[in-house]
């Protein structure tokens, strides 16, 4: 199948490294302003930007006709203008997108996100009504604005170059998001993190708000062309969800933004060239109509978030599995050594042994193959040992650390005999699940608290502590 | 717009009225939401170098005037001296804890990240953070007991951690004037300890703090002057003199049922 794979990666041409160039400076520009909406909880305005953009782009190619039809312009200088145009409009549409939301809320009395969905619902439908109206005269597809089409925006070269005009514009546009946060980074965090601080700072928040959003309309229209108005939502918040589910470091999570918005870009074209073909071709189909770049890109960065979701070192599915197996097989632990020492402690004279059969019988609620799997790690830590007949019994080291286990569990009976007002026979669920978390310092504490008890509730004896490890 | 909204005050009465020494002085200064009033005609001068309790009920506009203050919210009328002059110009020298709640304490920064943010006024725009001020943040840290968790991710931090994060910051402004919103609440007992020195630590050195308390029980203790508000101003002065039990009574007992309707009135009236 990796076989498969790299020969038909092998047909890559320079048309596929200019689609890849686009689509990722496409991606990594949309992925700086992407980082900032959804870490200020804003991520659904990055929805309505990308949406209200849509009237604004109709209205700049309406501009760039009409003057150009008036004769203003020369046809060279057709395409600066409506460039022009388009950015100046994306502008007035950010900005006038964020105060009209603000105002509607207000007026309105409703939360933000109700607000959101009527501006930019409303605004959206303007757009569209726009291109149904002049699309003959102006030559708007209405699926190439919500889709885009990067395969032919990547044909486009800039004037007198062999460089396709989306690596330029899009490129240019990351360059100066990128300069923005590096210039601005400060700013941009406090603004984000603290606002009604950084006011009091002198610190314009709201400005910083207007000004971001004024940079994501410019970046989300430059995207239009390569990706359209729908799938650069994907593209604002999905590698910034992505990194901070990997990191906790404000400069790791939009420097990996960045880096997995291009990845997915750059990995998305390949599995444009490959995956389809190699699907259908075991489904039975010979040949298969072109796939989308822009959307594989979007799907390849929705598959790197769930990766994310299960991978990440600290909260990852997997890693939050494994902390819990492992915490389960310490109490799995804890609980045969209690339960040990608790036998000894009964028949003074003959420390008698226990079978596993015996403890997984005591123990309900364990399941047999965690107390299994426990009892075996105890073995190997030298904690208890094996004997004839598979009977268990505590060596010295398994005695010390039991000792302060069965120490935390009757300290917090008398603690909690001391402050709550409680039947005696309730105390022992309680302690029996809190016994594993009393390490030896809160111990003392409580020890020092309750006047160094000599018994717990039930008149058994509180070990001692153990004089050093 | 009516008159009211925005008249000035002539500039002889606060001149008069307002000694150029004191770290706060409030005149006349009223504050709406939606045009309701929170907060009604305080007057009010805070004394040099003392610890200042605000204390009164929920929505007694405890946060509100603090917000006023820092213009944060804006006035319906009044106007507010920080040592003599608008606050715009006394930036430097006043230093804000918002309650600890009004953050995302998710975001993926550290406690020492979130310290130095006290700092960014005094390096100006586009200027990073550098070892040096960095080396102030963590100072102020160990000031309130977190010196070992300057590297922290914030979200890892206990409640009363975050409050001490947030007191931390204020510290590293070396302000002269303290404005905390609820700093005590919720907070276990080391944190409060280690506010509790900070504070007077601040007025050993003859700063001035302003501090929404709620805690009843602690204010005598903790604080020289109180500051008691429901809607409108009921006392302020020495806790021994202030502090009393019909002073209280006037605080908790109720609001005014008048100024409420009233409030109500105004708000509607000028929708």
């Amino acid at each position: 199948m990796l076989h498969e794979f790299i020969q038909l990666l092998s047909g890559w041409t320079s048309l596929d490294t200019a689609i890849a160039a686009s689509a990722a400076l496409t991606a990594m520009s949309c992925a700086l302003p992407g980082a900032w909406l959804v870490l200020r909880r804003h991520s659904m305005m990055g929805d309505a930007l990308s949406h209200a953009a849509l009237p604004g782009v109709v209205l700049a190619f309406l501009f760039a006709v009409g003057i150009k039809q008036a004769g203003w312009v020369s046809d060279s200088q057709e395409g600066a203008l409506l460039h022009v145009l388009l950015f100046s409009g994306a502008v007035v549409v950010g900005v006038g997108t964020a105060w009209l939301t603000e105002w509607v809320q207000r007026l309105g009395r409703m939360e933000s996100g109700a607000s959101l969905g009527v501006v930019f619902t409303s605004v959206f439908a303007l757009g569209l009504l726009l291109i149904r109206l002049k699309a003959d005269d102006v030559h708007i597809d209405v699926s190439c604005v919500l889709f885009g089409i990067i395969e032919t925006a990547a044909l486009d070269m800039v004037p007198g170059t062999s460089v396709p005009e989306p690596v330029l514009v899009n490129g240019v546009i990351f360059a100066v998001n990128l300069l923005l946060v590096v210039l601005f980074y400060k700013e941009l965090k406090i603004a984000a993190f603290d606002p009604a601080l950084a006011t009091s700072l002198g610190i314009p928040a709201r400005g910083i708000h207007y000004g971001l959003m004024a940079v994501t309309a410019l970046t989300v229209v430059a995207a239009f062309t390569t990706v359209g108005s729908i799938l650069v939502i994907g593209l604002l918040i999905i590698p910034a969800a992505t990194a901070l589910l990997l990191s906790e470091r404000l400069k790791a999570v939009l420097l990996l933004s960045v880096l997995i918005a291009g990845a997915s870009a750059v990995l998305g074209h390949a599995f444009t060239l490959t995956l389809p073909r190699m699907i259908f071709s075991r489904l039975g189909y010979d040949s298969i109509e072109d796939a989308g770049t822009a959307g594989m890109m979007s799907v390849t960065a929705g598959g790197l978030f769930v990766a994310a979701l299960f991978l990440a070192p600290k909260h990852g599915i997997i890693a939050r599995l494994v902390h819990r197996l492992r915490l389960g097989m310490n109490i799995a632990g804890d609980d045969v050594l209690g339960l040990l020492y608790r036998f000894e402690e009964r028949t003074a004279t003959r420390p008698p042994a226990v079978s596993v059969p015996d403890l997984a019988a005591k123990q309900n609620g364990i399941s047999r193959w965690l107390m299994s799997l426990s009892v075996r790690r105890l073995l190997r830590g030298g904690f208890v040992i094996r004997q004839a007949s598979d009977e268990l019994r505590l060596t010295d080291r398994g005695r010390a650390s039991a000792k302060s286990l069965v120490r935390a569990h009757r300290l917090w009976e008398a603690y909690m005999a001391r402050h709550f007002d409680l039947p005696d026979d309730h105390l022992h669920e309680t302690a029996d699940r809190v016994e594993h978390f009393i390490d030896e310092g809160i111990q003392d504490r409580l020890q020092a608290e309750l006047d160094t008890p000599a018994k717990d509730p039930h008149g058994k004896i509180i070990p001692e502590k153990p004089a050093s490890r | 717009m009516t008159e009211s909204t925005a008249l000035p005050v002539p500039a002889e009465t606060h001149a008069v009225e307002h000694p150029l020494s004191s770290p706060l002085s409030i005149h006349d200064m009223t504050v709406a939401y939606h045009r309701r009033p929170v907060i009604w005609d305080v007057d009010y001068d805070a004394p040099t170098g003392q610890l200042i309790a605000i204390v009164g009920p929920n929505g007694a506009g405890k946060s509100t005037l603090i917000k006023a203050v820092l213009d944060l919210v804006p006035k319906v009328s009044g106007e507010v001296r920080v040592f003599g002059l608008p606050y715009a110009k006394q930036r430097s020298r006043v230093a804000y804890v918002p309650q600890r709640t009004s953050v995302d304490w998710d975001f993926p920064v550290s406690a020492q990240d979130v310290v130095a943010m006290g700092l960014y006024r005094r390096l100006g725009w586009c200027r990073p953070v550098t070892k040096k001020w960095r080396k102030k943040a963590r100072e102020a840290l160990d000031r309130v007991g977190l010196a070992d968790f300057a590297r922290r991710q914030i979200s890892q931090l206990s409640g009363g951690q975050q409050q001490r994060v947030f007191l931390a910051r204020a510290l590293v402004q070396e302000a002269d004037l303290y404005l905390m919103d609820e700093p005590f609440a919720g907070v276990d007992a080391a944190t409060e300890r280690a506010i509790l020195h900070v504070l007077q630590d601040l007025r050993s050195t003859g700063k001035t703090a302003l501090v929404v308390h709620h805690d009843l029980q602690t204010v005598s203790d903790y604080f020289d002057h109180v500051l008691l508000l429901n809607m409108r101003l009921i006392a302020a002065g020495p806790t021994t003199e202030v502090f009393t039990d019909e002073n209280l009574r006037r605080t908790y007992g109720g609001r005014l049922a008048l100024l409420d309707q009233v409030g109500t009135r105004l708000a509607e009236g000028q929708r």
